[in-house]
């Protein structure tokens, strides 16, 4: 079980309210959120409006607004909010004993592509 | 303790009754013994194990009896005589070592065997220790049980000071026990905020701040690196960094964890708790456990009342009348006297969730319910928790609560009140002479009067009766009448400061000014923010107006700045950034010169462009060689440009009189002056300076927010011009004759903008909003430019250090590096897919 987690580090290593990157090589950049209400989320770092750095952006409830054009990004589900359209995949995160862990595949293989097929499908609906 | 050894008795060979065996003399033990007995008293042959040399108490007890609020013979649940007439054998103060689960048997540290039919491991949980150094020094304790109060009541009886490690629920009551024994007393907490795990910012905020009224100290964000020794005996904390808090008791209460080691060895299957199914039954049929040493579906539980269900469910089972256990949902209480704080369910938020908040500052209140699809999904309560179990009960039944939405935070009363759960009903039902502004004692006859008479907004209604022009807490019955009085002809006010108020921005920054807040959950508690912690607009704007009213005291939030500030770079497209060096009043130098294209080919900048401002921006640097990059520029003497901030950016200059055959004045120096008096000020937005030496114009002085243009008799001084998307001219402010009246005013102007202008409104909007004259009548009052260019100074002296070099020297360095490099190896991917 344990070897499909990937330990990423101590809890104390982000600040509440801001987020630090995971590089990937040969993959998609993460960026990993500690929000001000003690949640911990993970997602690509890259908006899916025009690819702004999320792990640069304001910290609000479990919200990122994007660095570049202020669009809201839900931490916990990836979507934009309000009137803007578009995902972001997420990737599961669990904290374990003070240590944060991500879920291997999906930080190999770039996300949650459930997520992101979610999304495609709730625009076409 | 004195009790028979009992090898022959037992099932095999005369009682028929089958041996209960029970490891762990706690409440969860007890509990589920007196469960099973009151099923089935003639079932067992009982035999419990406790390692504390006792009867069994009630362990959330020992917290006023370090309080010195109870005795532990009030706490006692079960004496020697229920035991004994139980027919319980107590093994008190002999620890068990192992379990023979082969034999059926458990071994215990004094050589004693006990054989089982069915055993139950009610081990609870041990404290968590640190590692740090230091930590088994004599007087560090930990809050588990009745031999660590012990310990803390007799070091409290020599006075001194305590540190209590940890500001979670034990930690607190801990440090207020120890308090009110006369300590003195101090909390380090790793998080930001106190409880995080139960209470929210704001919640956290309030905690603190009380805690801190009584003499606590509180160290929020601090990380204990070593409790420090002499003799062997503790008699210090240092913390990370470098802090030393003498200490006489150092307790530790950090957290706990399962008291997992005898399944563990026994092989049971354990993971974070030992693992049972929904009967508490271990992977071992015969082998049963409970409490907070066990794992159910995925949880572990560190509170009491889950124990009460799960005691219950177990009973159930072995009396063969199975019922199961479903999990807890819990709710926190602090006990500590005084102070009255609740916390349930979940309560961080998400997807579809709905927070209602209310704020009560003079009551020092702060409710927040997390509604989701009509269903309270969590609640924080802080100063008026008498609520909360109805809020808890809703929670747990999952009660559709859309009849009553409108009035739940008002709390049951209100709420269950028929009719009256339409707050506009409940306001209408009240009679004329009803308070409704506490501050301003303005009743509901006057204000209905007032709006009679014309106040048809909120603000007209503050302005005319002053109901709700104080505190802002009656806002929301204020609005009430007003829909009531006028039905839809309600008048919007002016646009309030986001969504998470009802205030204005000049309604907040008058209030932080008057009624001296000076943290920004302060402010959101004080003026009723309708959410917990903000948004990515008020937070930036909170933590501007903050800076400015209070310089030299308000710590920057960096989690409300904006990335630019944050990283002091500016975000490009891609991601990078850029960076520009400031160049005063656009002089430059080739030492200058060349340190920058240093700077360019050894981070591989793609591009180094010349700004509008008369300076250098080197293009594409990443995050993580920022610190590097601006170590290399201090080097040559270079400071931060602040090219990203809402500050002062450039004073652009022509050469003047120094080389130009038209030039009236020294344009070049007057703007280095200026920029060195003016570099590294916060202000509402952007802001841009230039100095012309003639009215030829040529460093563009009249679309700035300040321009100076030179003429022969003195300086012509022009406010709020914008070459931005409207472009602006500026305004003639003033003429003054000398360098020193020019810089004063600019320094005068600069600040009256920084005090009263809105966050992210630029001086030419500010200027057309308040009009011309205003800004010319308050600096023209006697002795008005002294007064706010010293203002200004003032605030200068806190704002005038390179934030480049303390970057590069390793400030908020976690800001530029990564986590971690992830590096798949080959294949990984289809492995692991």
């Amino acid at each position: 079980m344990i070897g499909n987690w990937l330990d990423i580090g101590p809890v104390t290593q982000i600040e509440p309210g801001t987020a630090r990157t995971l590089p990937v090589v040969g993959g998609e950049e993460i960026a990993v959120f500690h929000t001000m209400r003690n949640e911990f989320f993970a997602i690509r770092n890259k908006c899916p409006h025009k690819q702004g750095p999320l792990s640069q952006g304001i910290v609000h409830g479990d919200v990122v607004t994007c660095p570049l054009h202020n669009w809201n990004i839900s931490l916990r589900s990836g979507k934009a909010l309000g009137e803007d359209e578009g995902c972001v995949p997420t990737i599961p995160l669990k904290v374990d004993a003070g240590r944060i862990y991500l879920l291997r595949s999906a930080v190999i293989g770039g996300g949650d592509e459930a997520a992101v097929q979610q999304a495609t499908q709730d625009k076409a609906a | 303790m004195n009790a028979p050894m009992n090898f022959e008795k037992g099932s095999p060979s005369g009682s028929s009754r089958e041996r209960l065996v029970v490891i762990g003399n706690g409440m969860a033990g007890c509990r589920a013994v007196e469960e099973i007995l009151a099923r089935d008293p003639g079932r067992f042959d009982v035999t419990i194990f406790g390692a504390e040399p006792r009867v069994n108490y009630n362990r959330i007890m020992l917290s006023p009896v370090l309080a010195g609020e109870k005795t532990f013979d009030e706490i006692v649940i079960n004496t020697q005589e229920w035991y004994d007439d139980k027919r319980i054998t107590l093994v008190s103060g002999d620890k068990v070592d192992s379990i023979d689960r082969e034999h059926k048997r458990v071994v215990a540290a004094s050589g004693r065997i006990e054989p089982y039919d069915k055993l139950l491991i009610a081990t609870g949980s041990d404290p968590f220790i640190i590692p740090v150094p230091g930590k088994d020094l004599d007087g560090v304790v930990t809050f588990r049980d009745l031999d660590d109060v012990d310990k803390m009541v007799a070091a409290a009886g020599k006075g001194g000071s305590a540190v209590v490690i940890g500001g979670g629920l034990l930690g607190l009551e801990a440090a207020h026990g120890l308090n009110l024994r006369g300590m003195q007393v101090t909390v380090i907490h790793l998080m930001p905020t106190l409880m995080e795990r139960q209470l929210d910012e704001a919640a956290g905020w309030l905690l603190k701040t009380e805690l801190e009224r009584r003499g606590q100290t509180i160290l929020t964000g601090a990380n204990t690196k070593e409790i420090v020794g002499k003799d062997g005996k503790v008699s210090a904390v240092r913390l990370e960094d470098g802090t030393e808090i003498p200490a006489d008791i150092v307790v530790m209460a950090v957290g706990i964890r399962p008291a997992t080691a005898l399944a563990r060895e026994a092989g049971l299957e354990v993971e974070r708790g030992i693992m049972v199914d929904d009967h508490m039954v271990t992977s071992d049929p015969s082998v049963l456990a409970v409490g907070e040493c066990v794992q159910h579906r995925g949880l572990c539980y560190g509170l009491v009342a889950p124990l009460w269900d799960m005691c219950r469910a177990l009973a159930d089972h072995v009396t063969e009348n199975p019922t199961g256990y479903l999990g807890s949902v819990t709710s926190t209480k602090l006990k500590v006297s005084g102070i009255d704080l609740f916390s349930a369910g979940d309560f961080s938020g998400g997807e579809g969730c709905e927070d209602i908040v209310m704020r009560d500052a003079s009551r020092g209140v702060y409710k927040r319910v997390i509604v989701k699809e009509n269903k309270v999904l969590g609640a924080v309560l802080y100063g008026d928790t008498a609520d909360g179990s109805w809020y808890f009960d809703l929670m747990k039944k999952g009660e559709d609560v859309s009849d009553i939405r409108e009035a739940l935070i008002f709390g049951q009363a209100f709420a269950s009140g028929g009719a009256l759960a339409d707050p506009n009903a409940a306001v209408a039902a009240l009679s004329d002479d009803a308070e409704i502004c506490g501050c301003n004692g303005v009743s509901k006859g006057q204000v209905v009067s007032c709006i009679n008479d014309g106040a048809h907004s909120l603000d007209a209604v503050r302005s005319t009766c002053k109901a709700s022009a104080s505190c802002g807490s009656c806002t929301n019955l204020v609005e009430s009448l007003l829909s009531l009085t006028l039905g839809g002809e309600v008048e919007s006010g002016p646009k309030t400061m986001c969504k998470c108020t009802s205030f204005t921005h000049g309604d907040v920054r008058k209030h932080i000014v008057e009624k001296g807040l000076r943290e920004i959950p302060q402010v959101m508690q004080e003026l009723h923010w309708t959410t917990p912690d903000g948004c990515a607009s008020c937070r930036p704007a909170l933590n501007y107006y903050l800076l400015c009213a209070w310089p030299g005291e308000y710590v920057d939030d960096q989690k409300s700045r904006f990335v630019n500030e944050r990283m002091h770079a500016n975000i490009q497209k891609d991601g990078t950034y850029s960076v520009v060096p400031r160049m005063w009043g656009g002089l430059t130098n080739p030492k200058e010169l060349r340190a920058i294209a240093d700077v360019v080919e050894k981070y591989n900048a793609p591009m180094v462009k010349v700004t509008g401002g008369q300076r250098l921006d080197i293009f594409g640097i990443k995050k993580e060689d920022l610190p590097a990059v601006w170590a290399d520029l201090n080097a040559a003497g270079m400071v931060s440009g602040h090219a990203y901030g809402k500050s002062l950016r450039t004073v652009k200059t022509c050469v003047g009189s120094e080389w130009c055959r038209f030039g009236t004045q020294d344009s070049t120096g007057l703007g280095v002056q200026i920029e060195h008096m003016t570099w590294g000020s916060w202000m509402p937005h952007k802001f841009k300076i230039a100095v012309s030496g003639c009215p030829r114009n040529c460093a563009e002085a009249t679309i700035k927010d300040f321009g100076v243009v030179c003429v022969d008799s003195g300086y012509e001084l022009h406010i709020a011009g914008n070459g931005g998307i409207k472009v602006r001219a500026t305004d003639l402010l003033c003429k003054v004759e000398t360098e020193q009246e020019a810089l004063d005013v600019c320094a005068a102007f600069i600040q009256l903008y920084r005090e009263e202008a809105w966050y992210l409104e630029r001086t030419a909007p500010w200027v057309e909003r308040v009009g011309l004259d205003y800004v010319k009548d308050r600096l023209a009052e006697e002795g008005a430019i002294e007064h706010y260019a010293a203002r200004f100074r003032y605030s200068q002296q806190f704002m005038q250090d390179d934030p480049w070099a303390k970057r590069a020297a390793g400030e908020h360095e976690k800001l530029h590096q990564h986590l971690a490099e992830v590096r798949p190896y080959p294949g990984a991917k289809m492995e692991n897919a």
